[in-house]
């Protein structure tokens, strides 16, 4: 008789907790060390960086870029980590610490793999659209405020920023889906862009919601206006529903289950990107990620006071939220169907945009009777 | 639909969905000509499998035929040798013992089971719920364990012998299947509240795919094909074989003809499955496994037909003896190849996405569809 059979299904072990706990802790303490850091040391170097515009804005994009694919790489660890212990496995064990550097490895695998460009492919548009997708991810972390000091560049339009900037990745989707030369890409970006359209309604809508309360389109200035109450607290009767739709948005926004239509694995085979392969396809992938830990930090910023918090330094209380946020959506990811077309089209259009609608008469009724 | 102009005519687009597309379940092709994300027709292409099964029975001796219907439905690879073992005993006139008829109903049961969490993992992940495939592989896993221990094997078995069973049940194989069927019954519950009842599921598959009750008769659907539309048919019912004739089970059957028709009715198969499994548990008695077989088997001259409901429907093998050790003809009716059949008149008119939902719901085996 094998044990197998005999073996109930696994309870959490305590050593998962305790990887979980460990894992909290090791972010609290490097992000608390790193203002005490000796960063004075560093005064000769950013003083100089300082002086010349151009070089001060390449460092910072730089910092930007590397923080992108640094959270990348422990984002794609959790998720897998995520997945694994909701789907009672437990995920990548090999490479490193618990699995820690297999991202790293996959990321070496596809720097080394072929790039492949298919026959009769739309050559320049192929090699453009991974990068059309990165950067309007990229660009749009220029304006999150981690901490009141830490943003790339405290714009005072940062919500209008956000949302024209994200929505320029479609372009980069439909190139990819045009310039392959597969029908299933063409298909998959079809999708995309009447999916990725239509989301942004409501999205923008129940933004400006926000917009009208705080009475601010800068993102610090957002948060800093939530300083006594969160939104979401301060307003639970409007501010609730439009953080249940802004969730709803961004998971579409960023083709998360169950609005993962343009890349459905089961109908499209991957879909806009089917055709990529090696780093063009680690960079649709960084997008994705990086769009997602965005969407979550917006979130934060918008609806649960950013930064703000007791106890702990800003940036702490910052990754912290984001990171629920982020847990949220996972769970979402790996819980539900996927929706046809059609369900996500109506969806959009007849509940989505109404409500969002509603959300922001309500908004400028409360507005007003401030 | 029907339309005599050209694919240019009509501005449609003619895609290829397989032989290696991930959810064919299989080297299956379907041409499939899109408006938009509309089908307008589709055309399956087979034989990619073709190993021509058919024509290698005639040349192997009776009890070499066994394995070969391992590869053909190889979910449920019991049903297949329990189907031909049947059309070789017709034709020897042998009589396997009643133990060996327990054990056989319990096994293919184990199997039934062991098929249709296979259907569900592979269909929730269709549909886009991909932490379902590893709930159903896990029971599966315990299910597969079982049949180890049991045969020897976990996929292709070969297990089934004509005039009865090689080998009786291992020490504690009777502990581990009430455990299993417990664990079995649990998941059910938990897959109940995590799949069936989501709203995003039942969208996806209610009032896709269906099949009137006279569609599904004149194209000969069996299984749950034709019971998700409302027809009451199971061979385990109507011609019972083996001892099925003393088993109380229910057979669901729902009369809505959709997807979700077809997918309840495996769900709720599971659980009658369970049932018959504890109760042969129950009644077997203690005795011989085995019937007196001649070393060199050469049945009279004749032939016979065997009828057995395998998970996907009515598996059927026809054999006609000409005196020799070898067979001079089998044929299988195979149930997937039927209702495969089915898909040029249920597809025009859906989505894309459908096609894979609508597919998935006949949960056909291209083993068995290409021979």
């Amino acid at each position: 008789m094998t044990s197998g059979i005999l073996r109930s299904r696994r309870p959490i072990r305590a050593a998962e907790v305790g990887l979980g706990i460990s894992i909290t802790v090791a972010i609290i303490a490097i992000a608390s060390a790193i203002p005490h850091l000796p960063w004075q040391l560093l005064k000769p170097l950013t003083s100089f960086v300082a002086r010349y515009p151009l070089l001060n804005a390449l460092a910072n994009a730089a910092m930007v870029a590397n923080f992108v694919a640094l959270q990348c790489l422990g984002f794609i660890w959790l998720e897998r980590k995520f997945a694994g212990w909701m789907q009672a496995r437990v995920g990548p064990m090999h490479v490193g610490w618990k699995g820690l550097l297999q991202t790293v490895a996959d990321a070496v695998k596809l720097l080394l793999k072929e790039d492949i460009v298919p026959t009769d492919a739309d050559k320049p548009l192929f090699a453009l659209a991974p990068y059309l997708v990165f950067v309007p991810s990229l660009l749009t972390f220029m304006v999150l405020p981690f901490t009141s000091a830490w943003v790339g560049y405290d714009l005072p339009l940062g919500a209008l920023f956000v949302l024209s900037i994200s929505t320029t990745s479609i372009l980069g989707v439909f190139a990819a889906g045009w310039g392959s030369n597969n029908k299933y890409s063409l298909l998959g970006g079809v999708r995309a862009i009447a999916q990725l359209l239509s989301y942004d309604v409501p999205l923008i809508l129940v933004m400006l919601s926000v917009v009208m309360l705080s009475g601010t389109m800068s993102l610090t200035g957002i948060v800093t206006q939530q300083e006594k109450l969160w939104n979401i607290a301060a307003h639970p009767l409007l501010m609730i529903p439009a953080f249940l739709i802004f969730l709803i948005c961004t998971l579409a926004e960023v083709n998360r289950a169950p609005f993962d239509l343009p890349e459905a694995e089961s109908e499209l085979v991957s879909g806009f990107h089917t055709e990529y392969s090696g780093m063009r396809f680690a960079f649709f992938f960084l997008a994705e990620f990086a769009n997602n830990f965005f969407s979550a930090g917006l979130a934060v910023t918008l609806f649960f006071g950013g930064w703000l918090g007791a106890g702990l330094p800003a940036a702490v209380w910052f990754t912290l939220k984001t990171l629920c946020v982020i847990f949220l959506m996972m769970w979402i990811r790996w819980t539900l169907p996927r929706l046809r077309i059609d369900q996500m089209m109506s969806f959009c259009w007849k509940v989505l945009v109404p409500a969002s609608m509603a959300l922001i008469c309500a908004a400028a009724i409360a507005g007003v009777s401030h | 639909m029907v339309n005599t102009a050209t694919t240019e005519q009509r501005h449609t687009v003619e895609v290829n969905l397989g032989p290696q597309h991930p959810s064919t379940h299989g080297v299956l092709r379907l041409l499939v000509e899109l408006d938009g994300e509309i089908i307008v027709s589709c055309r399956p292409v087979i034989g990619y499998l073709h190993r021509g099964l058919e024509k290698m029975f005639e040349k192997r001796s009776y009890k070499q035929t066994i394995p070969f219907t391992d590869r053909m439905d190889y979910c449920a690879s019991l049903n297949g040798n329990l189907a031909i073992c049947q059309a070789i005993e017709r034709l020897g006139g042998l009589q396997a013992p009643e133990r060996a008829q327990y054990i056989r109903v319990l096994l293919c049961e184990l199997n039934r089971i062991a098929s249709h969490l296979v259907f569900l993992a592979t269909y929730a992940t269709d549909i886009g719920a991909t932490t379902v495939f590893l709930y159903a592989f896990r029971e599966r896993e315990k299910c597969l364990d079982l049949m180890e221990c049991m045969t020897g094997a976990r996929l292709t078995y070969n297990y089934v012998r004509p005039g009865g069973i090689p080998q009786d049940l291992p020490d504690g194989f009777e502990n581990g299947l009430n455990c299993f069927l417990d664990d079995l019954l649990k998941a059910l519950e938990e897959n109940d509240r995590l799949l069936t009842g989501n709203r995003i599921f039942r969208g996806r598959l209610e009032g896709v795919g269906v099949v009137s009750p006279e569609m599904a008769a004149a194209y000969g659907a069996s299984g749950p094909v034709a019971r998700g539309s409302g027809l009451n048919y199971d061979v385990r019912k109507t011609a019972p074989y083996e001892v099925y004739d003393r088993l109380e089970f229910d057979v669901p059957v729902y009369h809505t003809g959709d997807c979700m028709a077809r997918y309840l009715v495996r769900i709720e198969e599971m659980r009658q499955s369970a049932r018959i499994i504890r109760q042969c548990l129950k009644d077997m008695p203690a005795g011989e496994i085995m019937c007196k077989m001649p070393k060199i088997f050469k049945p009279p001259i004749g032939q016979a037909f065997s009828r057995t409901e395998s998970p996907r429907g009515e598996l059927s093998f026809y054999m006609v003896s000409d005196g020799t050790p070898n067979p001079a003809r089998v044929h299988g009716r195979t149930p997937s190849f039927v209702h495969l059949g089915m898909l040029p008149a249920m597809l025009p008119g859906v989505k894309i996405a459908d096609v894979i939902a609508i597919l998935g719901s006949l949960d056909t085996v291209l083993g068995e569809v290409d021979r």
